[in-house]
């Protein structure tokens, strides 16, 4: 093995087994990976530069368009943040209305993710699948907030629409039909055997590793780090109610931190968000859901307000952290933002290396990275750019998934 | 490996022994969300750039640190840059944020490495270099992160002095205005007009109401052209 040369292949910055753009550069020996390097920042849009020279009121709406899955974990965070500087006091309904569309951002998120994961493997009747009963969680957060994504539904100092009982049946039906999926789903993603092929010891991330570099959410709770801000931090509603971090021993019987156990814990906080919203909604207090009202009095407040906070949120794929420096002007002196993505990036160096080509797209993709991969792969054979396509390299993984089944 | 969790007061009151002297500023800050008030604790210290090592070997000492970001203040003379990292996770309730604050002089943007410690620094240790002009001494992975390959050197974008970004690289697409040589855009008739005159058309007439109607159809016809 040894003796065969060592090509560079650069993946990206556009593929879209990813959602967003990013650069990968793999030395390949053979077929096995030797070493991995990434470039993000192909769409860099400079939010924080803009959020510095806008009032918060303007920039919770600007979270709101940091990221298309995850709505309110942003502007949660933000929202969180500023009102600890001004020391608004939150409508204890707000919170619970905060926790519940985060809950149905995280099955939504999960089951987008677990579509994407069998269309990397080849096993495209699943992504369908997954995809189709995903939408009955959009479904209801539409209902509730009145948009599939960008809800704008949080406001500092609460949130801008209420649930009224009359919504309630519509949440449960919602409920009822993930409850009767689960089976299904469970059965389907981890009983399979081409799943359990290819899944199972690829992509490894020892518990060390995964605390070393600083990784959070199902990538590293699949790695044994049991981290989960609802838990350890509660924030919203979440103090309220028994929310415990979901590691892959709830299903399998050792955790080995690999492509698999990503699966693992992201199917099964679908079924604990289901049970957690169901808590919510049974000890969800009265009106009102807004600290104040007029736009002018919280634009006051929070141009009153001095110093400096941290706004921390699960979002579905991890930590999201918003740390607000307010000086008494209108806009904040800084303001940091850093997604899931962001911390769970530099696991890719270790989980990539060693692991084959046709391994690629299904393990990128299983830290669920919100940003992105390939439209075509150059690989450089015999000195002469063969240009690789998106559908060549999903085709390699399809050809690995028949060959061990075979 | 058994982890005591202690509490907020316990983690400040062995940072300022076991740690650097140049630990100051010490504060506790508790915050509370939901019905039944669950606090949350969060300690925000300041150390120099000489000791951050040491403050940071002082938390690892206590329980290994879970880095959530570094972030970085431009206030004028100096740049802060606050290291954000929590202790204790894991452990429900038990989990308390640690800020490290360090300020750098702009005389002398240099700061230590905390890699060899926290591997997975060198990512927001690279994003700190290209954002705020700072030198990491001893990063092993100089590069730049999110901005592209050919952004003009020595802009720095979160810096508020003559390195931040210069008035000429905004675009200010809001003031590009709209072309002069297209039609004006087509204004809807307000409903409660169209109501009236089909009201009046019913009713036979008041001598006022045809006006009305005359006076919304001409936007309609614009808009056919």
């Amino acid at each position: 093995m040894s003796n065969k040369p060592v090509y560079t292949i650069p993946i990206g910055p556009i593929h879209p087994a990813l959602k967003e753009p990013i650069l990968f550069t793999f030395d390949i020996q053979g077929e096995v990976i030797n070493a991995v390097d990434f470039a993000p920042g192909k769409v860099h849009r400079g939010v924080e530069w803009m959020g510095m020279r806008r009032n918060p009121v303007q920039i919770v709406h600007l979270c709101d368009r940091i990221c298309g899955i995850c709505g309110v974990s942003h502007t949660l965070a933000f929202a969180r943040a500023v009102e600890q500087i001004a020391e608004i006091e939150v409508p204890e309904r707000a919170h619970y209305v905060r926790s519940i569309i985060a809950e149905f951002e995280r099955i939504q998120s999960h089951l987008l993710w677990a579509g994407v994961a069998a269309h990397e493997l080849g096993f495209d009747t699943l992504f369908h699948l997954a995809w189709r009963v995903r939408e009955e969680a959009m479904d209801v957060i539409e209902y509730l907030t009145g948009n599939r994504i960008n809800y704008g539904i949080v406001q500092v100092g609460g949130v801008r629409r209420d649930f009224t009982e009359d919504q309630f049946p519509r949440i449960r039906k919602a409920l009822e039909t993930y409850e009767g999926l689960v089976n299904k789903l469970v059965t389907l993603f981890l009983e399979d055997t081409t799943i359990k092929l290819r899944c199972m010891n690829t992509g490894v991330l020892t518990e060390k590793d995964a605390l070393e570099l600083c990784t959070v959410g199902p990538t590293a709770r699949a790695s044994g780090l049991k981290m989960d801000v609802r838990a350890d931090a509660p924030y919203a509603a979440y103090g309220d109610i028994d929310v415990k971090a979901i590691l892959p021993d709830v299903y399998a019987d050792c955790i080995k931190g690999d492509v698999y156990d990503r699966i693992v814990v992201r199917l099964f906080e679908v079924v604990d968000s289901v049970r957690i919203i169901r808590d919510l909604m049974d000890q969800m207090p009265a009106w009102p859901v807004l600290w104040e009202t007029r736009y002018a009095k919280i634009l006051s407040t929070c141009k009153k307000a001095e110093g400096e906070a941290i706004g921390r949120v699960e979002a579905p794929r991890g930590e999201c952290f918003h740390y607000v420096r307010m000086n008494g002007s209108e806009a904040p002196q800084q303001w940091k933002v850093k997604a899931s993505t962001y911390s769970n990036q530099m696991s890719w160096l270790k989980i990539l290396q060693g692991e084959q080509i046709a391994d690629i797209p299904i393990i990128v993709a299983s830290i669920d990275p919100c940003m992105s991969c390939t439209d075509r792969v150059t690989v450089i054979r015999d000195g002469s750019p063969d240009v690789m396509t998106k559908d060549t390299l999903h085709r390699l993984s399809v050809e690995k998934t028949r060959r061990l089944q075979a | 490996m058994t982890r005591q969790a202690l509490s907020a007061e316990q983690i400040a009151e062995t940072l300022q022994k076991t740690g650097p002297k140049s630990i100051k500023d010490v504060k506790i800050k508790t915050w509370t969300e939901g019905q039944k008030k669950t606090p949350v604790a969060s300690i925000w210290l300041r150390t120099t750039g000489e000791s951050l090592i040491a403050t940071i070997r002082a938390v690892i000492d206590i329980d290994y640190p879970h880095l959530s970001v570094i972030s970085g203040v431009d206030t004028g003379d100096v740049v802060e840059l606050l290291y954000h990292m929590q202790v204790f996770h894991g452990m429900p309730g038990a989990e308390v944020n640690i800020t490290i604050s360090v300020p750098v002089p702009k005389k002398n943007l240099v700061i230590p490495t905390i890699s060899h410690l926290i591997p997975g620094a060198v990512y927001t240790e690279r994003e700190k270099q290209e954002m705020l002009g700072v030198t990491v001494a001893g990063i092993p992975d100089p590069r730049g992160l999110f901005l592209p390959a050919d952004f003009p050197k020595g802009v720095f974008p979160w810096r508020k002095d003559e390195t931040g970004i210069p008035e000429g690289m905004v675009k200010s697409l809001y003031a590009s205005g709209r072309p002069e040589d297209r039609p004006l855009p087509f204004v809807k008739p307000k409903e409660k007009m169209v109501k009236k005159s089909e009201v009046c058309a019913v009713d036979a007439v008041a001598p006022s109401e045809p006006d009305t109607a005359d006076a919304s159809q001409p936007e309609v016809t614009t808009h056919v052209e």
